[in-house]
């Protein structure tokens, strides 16, 4: 079956230096696969090659089979890969309802009759404070509205960029439960984590980024040795 | 005593000044958003709507209006398309002495076409029949300021109406905001500036009307000195913002008719130098603009 998204020998340059090498990996339909590693492990550059946002100066990026790379953000989103950016960026100034409003930008098919029900539905919070402006928000809140915001466009694809960072523990929870909950709707997923042992618990497997380079790819099984076994591999 | 009483025809005009003012700073806000550019050849877009209103002159009024609008909308999308959007990814000094360059490619243009006759100036005569005075309550009232008046508040209110009520104004508050998140959100980077740009350039076509019936022998120089106090008004009332760029520009346009009228006719020249000196004290007390909200960063809680 053609991978929801596949990365073949992915190279990314800043200026000379390679931040992304050689890299290869799958994401199957439906599957959640975790990417875990050290800062400046080429996580993050390796979502933001996904999205255009950076050039790939090497490799392929494929979507359902098709080539993606070279193309604008603005249209990789419409092809169905939606991104969680890290720190959330959500538009403070706007409500609630905006930011979610501002997802369906992407969104190829019309025609439901509340498109931001889903998000609602996910996160209730949300439509209590639909109408509040986004940047009065907590963290934890905003961080919800940034996942929303980017499942209103029903996408093929779901990449999310460190979702737990600077948030307390229990809202981790509320975040990784909603993960689950977004896999359970049939949404791909890949997921960026600095959270390394919970992203091996959760993901259908976890591939572990180390200068650029994929070092070694990890089942949930290994969860509970996850950082024995990173640490000996990456010494 | 060189300040006279400022008195109800001082602020009518004053307040038409603005208005004209506010339009201009509205379409440069409107593209310095979704660009962070600041369009300095903006007055030239006014420029040539005059002189389109000129060389129309014995056209129906309508027509006349009508073609500037049309080769205003025309030369903005054109200017978008061959020198904005390749130069997008550029510092934004290159884009500001590009703009430049622009500016006086067009002026340059206008003063081949308005040479033709032998004499530079075109008279704009059928529009400049609406520059007449009417008496509203003891005070002489220009047709045209009561024109700049309601059109520009019709304008802004449309324009806010369409900011925040349509997609495509929502999707160009966001890209002014945080354009590489909006895009991320499948936000057409394309649509969203030509848009933008459109929307400035119908301003500048209507401030080009208003202008040409105030000031009807049409110049290669026309609207340059406003465009300049207009920037300068934008960057006093804080160009991060559109409405704070829009109070700048009114706040300009105010103070300048307001000075207008208070300093005796010989005294005139002197205008420049006081609005200046208001602006130098303005960017000295509230460098980040005379509206800007004083920044406070929220704590990011949990």
């Amino acid at each position: 079956m053609t991978p929801a998204l596949a990365l073949e020998d992915l190279e990314v340059l800043y200026g000379p230096v390679p931040a992304v090498r050689g890299l290869s990996l799958e994401v199957g339909k439906g599957e959640l696969v975790g990417l875990i590693g050290p800062n400046g492990a080429g996580k993050s550059t390796t979502l933001h090659a996904v999205m255009g946002v950076v050039p790939a100066a090497a490799g392929d990026v494929r979507l359902d089979g098709a080539s993606i790379r070279g193309r604008t953000p603005e249209s990789i989103a419409r092809a169905g890969i939606s991104l969680v950016p890290e720190g959330r960026r959500i538009f403070g100034e706007l409500s609630v309802e905006d930011n979610l409003r501002l997802g369906l930008s992407a969104r190829r098919k019309n025609g439901a009759v509340d498109p931001l029900a889903d998000a609602y539905a996910l996160f209730p919070m949300l439509a209590e404070f639909r109408r509040r402006q986004a940047g009065a928000l907590s963290g934890g809140q905003q961080q919800q509205l940034a996942i929303g915001r980017a499942l209103v466009a029903a996408p093929a694809v779901l990449l999310l960029d460190e979702p737990s960072l600077g948030l307390a523990p229990t809202i981790v929870d509320a975040v990784f439960a909603a993960l689950t909950a977004i896999r359970e709707r049939g949404v791909t997923i890949l997921l960026v984590e600095q959270r390394a042992q919970r992203t091996v618990a959760l993901a259908d497997r976890t591939y572990v980024l180390a200068n650029g380079e994929l070092r070694m790819t990890l089942t949930p099984a290994d969860a509970d040795d996850t950082d024995k076994l990173i640490q000996a591999y990456l010494q | 005593m060189i300040v006279a009483a400022v008195d109800a025809q001082t602020l009518v005009d004053a307040v038409g000044l603005g208005a004209v003012y506010a339009l201009m700073a509205v379409g440069i806000g409107l593209v310095f958003g979704v660009l962070r550019l600041v369009n300095f050849a903006y007055g030239q877009l006014v420029m040539a709507g005059a002189y389109t209103l000129a060389f129309t002159s014995d056209w129906p009024i309508a027509g006349s209006i009508l073609a500037c609008f049309a080769v205003v909308i025309a030369l903005s999308l054109a200017m978008e398309r061959t020198v904005f959007r390749p130069l997008r990814t550029q510092s934004p000094a290159v884009m500001l002495v590009t703009t430049f360059a622009v500016a006086f490619l067009l002026q340059s243009v206008a003063l081949i076409l308005d040479i033709r006759d032998g004499t530079i100036g075109e008279p704009a005569t059928s529009i400049a029949s609406l520059n007449q005075a009417i008496a509203i309550g003891g005070v002489d009232v220009r047709k045209v300021t009561i024109l700049a008046i309601v059109v520009a508040v019709v304008t802004l209110a449309l324009l806010a109406l369409l900011l925040a009520k349509t997609t495509i104004g929502l999707q160009m508050r966001a890209a002014s905001t945080d354009f590489r998140t909006a895009r991320l959100l499948g936000v057409r980077a394309d649509r969203v500036i030509g848009a933008a740009v459109l929307l400035s350039g119908v301003l500048a076509a209507t401030v080009a009307v208003i202008l040409t019936v105030q000031n009807p022998l049409v110049a290669p120089d026309f609207a340059l000195k406003e465009t300049i106090v207009v920037l300068v008004g934008v960057v006093v009332g804080g160009i991060d913002r559109l409405w704070t760029a829009t109070l700048g520009g009114f706040a300009i346009g105010f103070a300048t008719g307001v000075i207008n009228g208070a300093l005796p006719t010989d005294k005139t020249v002197f205008l420049p130098s006081a609005v200046f000196a208001l602006v130098i004290l303005v960017l000295v007390l509230r460098p980040a603009g005379l509206f800007a909200r004083t920044r406070t960063t929220v704590a990011d809680r949990v």
